[in-house]
Order: C-alpha cells, then structure tokens, then sequence
C-alpha cells in the first residue's frame, strides 16, 4: 500500500512536465500548427525560468520568464510558418536544435562566469517550490499525501490543463479554434480572425511548453543546473498529444499515465514483470504508435487529427 | 449574427503571389538571408561579450587550420550528406519522413551484429555483408510506416518520429543485455569491433565518404533520370495524377520509403563501422533531424545537399576550436545554425510572395 501511494505519487511528478509540453502543443496544433519544437521550447524555458530563479531569488518571476521564453521562442515559430509559409516540420525542428544549443550554450556560459563553477538554486527558491501548505491537510493519512504533498508546478499544470480543455471545448472562442483547425478556408469565410488566433494559441502554447521546461530544471535536478535537462521529455510530449486525442483534458490523466510508464521501473515487481528497463522507456512510444495506428484505422472515433495539421493556410489559394 | 466575409475590405497589409523569380535573383535572395542571419548572429555573440569576427574566423580556421582538421571536418559531413540523400527520396514523395535518425539506428544494429558475431570472416565479405545488412535494416525500418500509410493512412510524420525512439530503446537494451560487452567491468556498452569489422581509410578518413559520394551521384541519377524517379515526382506533385497515368501509388510509396530508409541505414552502417567502431545509443546522435534540415535548405538537390552538409559540418568542427579557444560551448554551433535556418525559412517567402501596403481610399 504504501509502495503504491509512492509509486503514485512518483507517477504524477514524473509526469507533470509532460503536462505542460502536451497542453502547450495541444493549443497549437489544434489551429493546424504541429510544431516539432516543443523539446526546443521547453529547453528555453527551462533556461529562462532557472537563470531568472537563480538571480532573483523569486519562483513567481521564474515562472513568468519561463512562459515568456517558451512564448518568445514560439513567436519564432509562429510568425516563420503563419506569416511567412514556412514549412512547418523543417521549422519546427529547427526551433528544437536552436532552443537545446541556446540553453545549453547560455547554461556554459554562466557557469563560467560563476564563482564556484556551479549553478544552484538558492534555498529560498527551493523551500518556495517545495510545497504548498494546505492547512495541514497534507497530514491526512493516505489521501494527504496522493493529493496535496506537490510542489506547485503540479497543481498549477493542473488548472492550465482544466482551464485549456474549458477553453477549447466550452467557450466560442474555443470552436473557433477548432473551426481554424479542421478547415481555415471556412472558418476565413465566416469572419473568424484566423491570423490572430493562430498567433495566441502558438504562442500561449509555447508559453506553457516554456513552464514544463523550467519543472525540469528547476524540480528534476534538485535546483542543479545541467545540460539537455529537457532530455526528451518535448518529444514524449508531441508523443503524448496523439494519445491524448487533442485534448487537454485526457492530456491530464495521459500524462500521468505517461509519468507512471516513466517511473514503472523502479517500482514494478521485476518478478512479475521481467522485461528490461529498455523496454520501459520504449513503451511509451510504443504505445504512441499503437494509438496512432489505431486512430487510423478507426477513422471515425472522436479523437481524430485536426484535418488542416501540418498545413499552411494562405488566404489567396482558398 | 455573425458578420459574414471580409473581403469587403482589404486589410492594411496584404500578401500577394510574386511573378516567378530568375534563379538568379533566388540565389542572390539567400545569400542575402545568410548574411544577415551572420550579421544577427554577430549581435548574439557581442551580446555575451565577444568579437563576433573573431569567433567566425576561429570557426572558418578552425575547420581548415590541419590536415588532421580537415579530415575531421570531412567526418562530419559524410553522415549529414548520406542521411540527407536518404530523407530527399521520401520528401520529393511528400511523404514525411521524419525518421531518419530511426532508420539510421535500424540500419546500424543490423551491420554491428556482423561485425560483433562473425568478425572472423573475410575482411571485404564482412564489410559487404554488414553494407547489406545495413541497407535492408534501415529499409525494413522505412518500409514500416510505409506500410501504415499506404493501408490505414497513418499520419507518417507522427509514425515515423515514434520508430525514432523506438529504435533508440533497441540499441540500449541490446547495449544493457544481450551484447553487453563482459569485459566492460560492469559499464553498460558494446565491445568495440574487431578491426577485421572495421572500415578502411582512405587519405586517412574512413572509406564512407567515398560511399557518400558514390550516393549523390547515384541518387542525382535515380531522381533525374530513371522511372522511377520520375514515377517518385508525379506522386509527390499529385496521387491523382500519378493513379490517372496508371502508375501504382502504393508501390511507388512502399518501394521510396524502401530505398529512402536503406540509405539512412548504410549512414548507420557507415557510422558504427567508420566512425565509432562500436554500436551506442549515439550512432545517430541528432543527425537525422539535421538532414530534414539539410535536404529542404538544399531543395532536394544532391548536389546541393554536399554543399550544404560540408557547410554545416564546418560550423560544427570550428565551433569545437571555439570551445578549446575562447572557452565556449560546442552548442554556439546549434544556435548559430538555428539563426541561419531561421533567416532562410522566413527569406524562402520572399521568392515566392511579397507584401502589398494598401493606400489611402483603398487603391493599390
């Protein structure tokens, strides 16, 4: 039992920078924009977010400036492929080389300059992202620790997860979006402004891509600065909006499954399980493929690509 | 109710579609997007405090100042220019073939296993045998989102990136268990081939950079001359077209991604054998991501493509003299590159569109 309830909790914080990565690109891709540079995006968040950590000594401006290095480097993106037409694949991996050099590059450099050639966090930083105080309800047995022992990342993906899937699904700028992402040319034709919408849904989703990122900064090492410490978790994320069926919502107990994949190897019973650890981290991916087969076939279950993905739309060719 | 249409009214800025360009004038377009993409890039490294002509000239040096230089610069190119060749079959298709780097695994798995169990065969019959073996590994690899596509209509850039990974977990669980190397003293890795299984030099760098020349002309000849690549650019331009001319779609599909993930599988080969000697979860290393780039910034051209691999592979081994020099990262390469792609994606629009300001009382 006990191992259980560590092995949940494991799974939901293992899980939680994927989150961030999967809502990011759920928003962008649902305007027709597969942007391949989530791992990219979250690297310059991450970076952002420690640096602005490190040097103000503050976990609210460390996030901000996470969103807002994870917006800024989707912008790129966004005004290369809405403005300019270019290709979105090539775009996007490009993002993804550039935000891992730039991170690492900045993340060097500023070891360098400091004076015992490390970087860490300082303790303030780490004792306000340890946890939020909910009244002592954390002290609950079983329960208190499955809910409310996180660091406030946990919580804060969960609100963006829920806010985004309220968007998306319930409010009317939200069918716009979806409008946009099945077929421009007629959400065009109905007075939906798809320029802008294109623009805030990629760049807010690079925000959010940018809050993962500094979860794996700042959480996964412990307040250590490391290179590529995104390590791959961008691309399980794309990984993940397929799984998630384009949903922010699903995208939430996705990404925990995804986390407790992540984590299954130090817990399952090697015993009952005997596969090698390879095999765990493959399966995520494996299972991905699967999914993505499957939707396939069973072109007409709800989850279905958006129609326009991966498309560029230029108002003149309509 | 809803305001219906818009097109009342023209907005400010409009975009409109420009009359064909001369070659010329597109080549004198991205050379320009270089430069500026330099001069941009000049801003970055004076932002953090440095002489941005200074770190260039150590990167232009820095790949040519030996002989020993050279060859290492020549290293980085072969991988870059054969994966490149590789992802151009599938991409002339318009099939989106994001797999390379899986498809260089693949290829690369199958020849280490020659290399690593049958190492005391005849040196040429080993070196052809993990050739093929490499060939037809990295084309199963391709053949299987292939597959997906021409059955279910798998959405092949999401498919192929997941084989990506998939692919990476093979090498490391061959790495933690089966080819565990025992002599390794408890570290996880894969012996180091017997040198019997090992590529020779030439000019003191490893035969693949003549299999990469070899390649570009062979993959120049096959786009530009056969039926086949002929057959490759109807489908690319319109399955309607090709299926109205009576051409078989799904073969043409099945057999591209065939030949496009061999090639990527001789890079694998060519790497673990040439280049590492042995098989880690670095045979691949990001070079697969980097020839989408290379093959699209090359328009598709082999030869091209060898121009631009040799480019970016001076970037890269200069940037590693800028690291030994002044102290700086290997990663100044990725961000320096990232600002040139950038800059060249945003100038391709001008060759084809350019920006119309309406004026006052809405004339043009």
């Amino acid at each position: 039992m006990d191992m259980l309830i560590k092995f949940l909790v494991a799974a939901v914080l293992a899980g939680t920078p994927l989150l961030f990565g999967t809502v990011g690109e759920i928003l962008s891709e649902r305007v027709g924009h597969l942007n391949l540079g989530v791992e990219g995006m979250m690297s310059i968040g991450a970076c952002a977010g420690f640096m602005t950590g490190y040097y103000t000594n503050n976990f609210i401006l460390a996030i901000l400036a996470a969103f807002l290095g994870g917006a800024l480097s989707a912008l790129i993106y966004a005004v290369l492929t809405v403005t300019f037409f270019a290709n979105q694949n090539v775009t996007g991996l490009t993002l993804t080389i550039f935000g891992i050099g730039l991170s690492n590059f900045v993340g060097v450099l500023m070891i360098s300059r400091s004076a015992d050639k490390t970087l860490k966090l300082p303790e303030t930083i780490t004792a306000q992202m340890r946890g939020i105080d909910f009244a002592g309800l954390g002290k609950l047995p079983v329960v208190g620790e499955l809910l409310f022992s996180y660091n406030p990342f946990v919580y804060l993906g969960i609100v963006i997860a829920i806010a985004t899937g309220y968007y998306l699904q319930r409010t009317k700028t939200g069918l716009n979006v979806r409008a946009i992402g099945e077929n421009p040319a007629a959400a065009d034709a109905a007075g939906i402004n798809v320029t802008v919408l294109k623009y805030v849904n990629i760049v807010v989703g690079g925000g959010i891509c940018g809050i993962g990122g500094a979860y794996c900064s700042m959480i996964i090492n412990s307040g250590v600065w490391i290179s590529d410490n995104v390590g791959g978790l961008g691309w399980i994320a794309v990984a993940l909006v397929i799984f998630a069926g384009w949903k922010p919502v699903n995208a939430l107990y996705g990404s925990f499954i995804f986390g407790a994949l992540r984590v299954l190897k130090y817990y399952a019973a090697k015993s009952l399980f005997p596969f090698p650890n390879a095999f765990y981290d493959m399966l995520p991916f494996l299972i991905t493929a699967l999914v993505l087969i499957i939707s396939s076939v069973r072109k007409s279950s709800g989850a279905h690509i958006p129609a326009s993905l991966g498309l560029n739309y230029f108002r003149e060719e309509r | 109710m809803q305001k219906i249409g818009n097109g009342n009214h023209d907005p400010l800025i409009r975009i409109v579609k420009r009359a064909e360009k001369t070659r010329s004038q597109i080549l004198l377009l991205r050379l320009q997007a270089v430069l500026i993409s330099l001069v941009a890039g000049g801003v970055f490294i004076l932002a953090i405090g440095y002489n941005p002509m200074e770190i260039y000239g150590t990167i232009l040096s820095g790949a040519f100042r030996s002989k020993m230089a050279i060859q290492a610069t020549v290293k980085y190119a072969i991988p870059l220019t054969i994966s490149s060749l590789g992802v151009t079959l599938a991409f002339k298709m318009k099939f989106w073939n994001i797999g390379a780097e899986g498809q260089i695994i693949a290829g690369a798995i199958c020849a280490s296993y020659f290399a690593l169990f049958h190492a005391d065969w005849n040196h040429w019959l080993l070196i052809a045998v993990m050739f093929l073996a490499g060939l037809i590994g990295g084309g199963l690899w391709g053949l299987i989102p292939a597959f997906f596509k021409v059955k279910f209509d798998t959405n092949e850039t999401l498919f192929t990136l997941m084989l990506n990974y998939i692919a990476l977990h093979i090498v490391s669980y061959l790495r933690d268990g089966p080819w565990k190397d025992p002599g390794a003293a408890g570290f996880a890795k894969i012996a180091r081939f017997n040198k019997n299984a090992a590529l020779d030099k030439v000019f003191g760098i490893h035969i693949g950079w003549m299999v990469a020349l070899a390649l570009v002309i062979i993959v120049y000849i096959y786009l530009s001359r056969t039926k086949q690549g002929y057959e490759i650019s109807v489908v690319g331009e319109s399955q309607e077209t090709a299926r109205y001319a009576g051409m078989n779609v799904k073969r043409v599909i099945l057999r591209t991604m065939f030949f496009s993930g061999a090639i990527g599988g001789i890079c694998g080969m060519v790497q673990a054998t040439g280049s590492d000697i042995t098989l880690t979860t670095s045979v691949a290393g990001g070079v697969g991501f980097t020839a989408i780039i290379v093959a699209w910034l090359a328009q598709l051209n082999p030869f091209v493509i060898l121009i631009v691999s040799s480019l970016f592979s001076i970037l890269e081994k200069g940037s590693g003299v800028v690291q030994s020099t002044f102290g700086l990262s290997t990663d100044c390469a990725d961000v320096l590159q990232g600002i040139i792609l950038f800059f060249i994606l945003g100038c391709e629009f001008f060759i084809r569109y350019t920006f119309s300001i309406r004026k006052k009382g809405g004339e043009k």
